[in-house]
């Protein structure tokens, strides 16, 4: 079977231009929607994720949502840091936090409006437990004094949180001693300092959560059910660091996805008729070429074939265009308050090969829906009554 | 009206062109709809606040119980007609994953709690039965629909804030007032939670989440909030009083992000609807110069022609624009239903409708601007020479 050549296909759409554009810009507008939407739930599980260090385990009360409605006392923080599983540090001290996260509110530079910013009391493992987080402007806080450390988010989007600036929170003054950059993790969305200081300011008796390093990266399923048949840690329950962060981007990321794959769906629709309108005028202008082409000796499959080709090129070409719209959107950062931890958390849209491989695909499937009618039309033509077409 | 006629002519002579061209209007109105309403259903509770509530929280986060002696020098403030007090439970039901188990849960005083909220709807009699069990508790109509409880039901949940499980028995259903009311809500007996932490977690202290505050009159919101702030600002638990309108304000604020990018994305949607409609609209015309030509010479004015072209694009653009506008009705019950719980009040508003129609003339009208601009400017002679 003869091929219609590819040039023949390339020259068609050159030859309209304007219709050829309209359509390629309504399927790019869709795309660059598709794309933006995964990109920002992307951005979101990645930053939380990442949050997360794959030996790291975090101690929370059974059945507690996230670290701010967790309860653990220093009973449990104590026969941890004597358990052989957490790993040991410098000077064999357990690489253990003992942690307790509040929520206050502060002002953003942006709007002036209230935003609810995580406040994080780690131990002094904390540093040497979490590899991720360098301090880049200023010096660690002092344990036992009332200096906090800031991440680069709030720093960024948060008024009076300069180097030196005093925060009032917890009926006392706190003075910002450090910026820390946690490489983009939910970390740079929080404030630490002494978890000691931190309850006493707030009056309260117990930690939010623990954190150790694993002695044996691959003894964690070993560790819990030893920890789990221990009377002292039945109202505790211990989860990977990745999972639990997992957890915890679940509900946004979901909202954000179903959102945003509802409304593309419907897009879709439109680009797709849109395609459809240009391939049905297509076939129609040239009903008296198709004919022509038809008594060369091609084939009705060559012809079907030719067009639905067609399509598919108007399609991945505004694909690509979207595409490459939606990459422009990686330089910016959007924050948001996710309800599993009641705070701000600054993330990205993050491009991913996964992504461009979805949304051109997506592409494609627009461009097969769209131009598989019209196609159907030119290759049933029939060849006497298509030649005298005028 | 012949003119009319002869447009009306037109838009059947390619029917599956400007069927298509109408149903890819209608779908992008429809998401135009759609997100708009969405945005409406993020803003119900600031729409939804009563105008004269206020509500009481620690100045330092919400998250911050705030101590219960409060109440009686809240009471005594001049302008304060009714103080109550509330505590948000949390707690897991069934499968966290699924977004239908999670509703607001509060731990409320039951004898003061509906006083304040006269848009929470129940009979007297549940609210006796209510005031008088303590495991009782009062759920709202969309709820109880959702998960098919009935009165007498047993719910049970296990805490997350409040260690342990947890059981009530459903002794009311409240309908809300109005349509911007909020029916997913489950309330309980402050008491029952005080005493059973009491048992549960010895040591523990129970305080109030919030205090809700009703003033006699709007005008005295201002004096009440720093009366009350006044009051506590060198105590242990400061607090931070504003009206239930801003309370409500400052949660949309913490999603505004999202906000603002479906913000644009319905911007985005009448780019797509212009370029659907320009396509038909200059295809027409490329198609039908020779036709203008013709009407020219017959003495056809270039504004009559306009007109056509005009006529054209905004009967199409209309008929899409009104289609989509019936297409949005099922839509958005369809998406209510998929994510129930996110949006406990989901409403059409008739300025949604407005603006999607207005949306699709405008684009009919741009669509309609350079073909019909074309069509006046062209010469007679060119357009009969053209070969379409």
């Amino acid at each position: 079977m003869m091929r219609i050549p590819f040039s023949y296909i390339w020259r068609s759409l050159w030859a309209r231009r304007l219709t050829t554009a309209l359509t390629v810009g309504g399927v790019a507008l869709v795309v660059f929607v598709f794309a933006g939407v995964l990109m920002l739930a992307r951005g979101l599980e990645a930053t939380l994720v990442e949050t997360g260090s794959p030996d790291n385990v975090i101690v929370l009360r059974r059945s507690a949502t996230s670290e701010l409605s967790s309860q653990v006392d220093r009973g449990t923080a104590d026969v941890l840091e004597a358990e052989s599983g957490v790993a040991r540090g410098m000077e064999g001290r357990p690489l253990l936090s003992r942690e307790v996260v509040l929520v206050i509110d502060l002002y953003k530079k942006k709007s002036n409006a209230l935003g609810n910013v995580s406040i994080r009391g780690v131990s002094a493992r904390a540093m040497e437990l979490r590899r991720g987080v360098h301090i880049v402007q200023g010096q660690p806080f002092q344990f036992g004094t009332h200096e906090v450390v800031v991440g680069k988010s709030i720093a960024s989007q948060f008024k009076g949180v300069t180097l030196g600036a005093q925060l009032a929170f917890g009926g006392d003054r706190w003075t910002v001693v450090g910026i820390a950059d946690a490489g983009g993790t939910a970390f740079d969305s929080e404030i630490w300092g002494d978890v000691d200081q931190f309850m006493q300011a707030f009056g309260r008796p117990v930690y939010s959560s623990l954190s150790f390093r694993l002695a044996n990266p691959g003894g964690f399923d070993q560790l819990k059910t030893r920890l789990q048949a221990d009377p002292r840690m039945q109202y505790v329950e211990l989860k990977h660091e990745r999972d639990y962060y997992q957890e915890q981007s679940k509900t946004l990321a979901t909202f954000i996805r179903t959102l945003g794959i509802v409304v593309t769906t419907i897009f879709s629709f439109g680009a797709m008729i849109g395609a459809m309108i240009t391939m049905y005028a297509a076939v129609a202008n040239r009903t008296v070429e198709v004919g022509t082409l038809r008594a060369l000796g091609f084939r009705r499959r060559s012809v079907l074939g030719a067009f639905l080709i067609e399509s598919v090129v108007l399609a991945l070409v505004g694909g690509a265009l979207g595409v490459a719209l939606a990459a422009f959107l990686s330089f910016a950062r959007i924050s948001v308050v996710n309800f599993q931890s009641f705070s701000e958390i600054g993330f990205g849209f993050a491009l991913s090969p996964g992504i461009v491989r979805s949304a051109l695909i997506f592409a494609v499937v627009m461009g097969v829906i769209g131009g598989f009618l019209p196609a159907v039309r030119a290759a049933r033509l029939n060849i006497v009554n298509a030649l005298r077409a005028s | 009206m012949k003119l009319l006629r002869l447009v009306f002519k037109n838009l059947f002579r390619h029917r599956l062109r400007t069927a298509l061209t109408m149903l890819g209007i209608a779908t992008a109105v429809m998401a135009f709809g759609l997100i708009r309403t969405i945005v409406g259903a993020w803003n119900a509770g600031v729409t939804g606040a009563a105008a004269n509530r206020m509500i009481t929280r620690h100045r330092v986060s919400l998250i911050f119980p705030i101590p219960l002696p409060y109440r009686s020098e809240i009471v005594r403030v001049p302008g304060v007609t009714g103080v109550s007090w509330a505590n948000w439970f949390g707690g897991v039901y069934g499968d966290p994953n699924d977004f239908k188990n999670f509703w607001p849960r509060f731990a409320v005083d039951p004898e003061t709690y509906f006083d304040l909220y006269p848009e929470f709807q129940l009979p007297p009699d549940q609210l006796a039965a209510f005031k008088k069990e303590r495991n009782a508790c009062v759920i709202g109509r969309k709820l109880a629909q959702q998960h098919g409880f009935k009165l007498g039901d047993v719910i049970t949940m296990e805490g997350d804030i409040y260690a342990g499980r947890w059981q009530w028995v459903v002794r009311g259903i409240y309908t809300g007032r109005d349509p911007s009311t909020d029916e997913t809500q489950m309330f309980f007996q402050f008491a029952y939670l005080f005493e059973q932490v009491r048992q549960r977690e010895p040591g523990r202290p129970v305080d109030a989440g919030f205090y809700v505050l009703r003033v006699g009159s709007p005008d005295a919101l201002a004096r009440v909030a720093s009366a009350v702030d006044s009051q506590f600002v060198n105590s242990r638990a400061p607090t931070k009083t504003e009206s239930e309108k801003e309370f409500q304000q400052s949660f949309v604020q913490m999603s505004s992000a999202i906000i603002t990018s479906l913000q644009v994305i319905s911007v985005v949607i009448v780019a797509i609807i212009l370029l659907v409609l320009a396509n038909t609209i200059v295809m027409s015309v490329r198609e039908r110069t020779r036709e203008y030509a013709v009407l020219k010479t017959l003495g056809f004015s270039g504004r009559q022609l306009a007109g056509f072209v005009l006529g054209e694009a905004l009967v199409i653009s209309l008929s899409g624009g009104v289609l989509g506008l019936l297409l949005t009705f099922p839509i958005v019950k369809g998406f209510a239903k998929a994510l129930p719980t996110f949006f406990p009040v989901i409403n059409v508003a008739p300025i949604t409708m407005a603006l999607g129609i207005g949306a699709a003339l405008l684009a009919g009208l741009a669509a309609a601007a350079i073909p019909a601009n074309r069509v006046v400017r062209m010469p007679i002679v060119i357009g009969l020479r053209t070969v379409g």
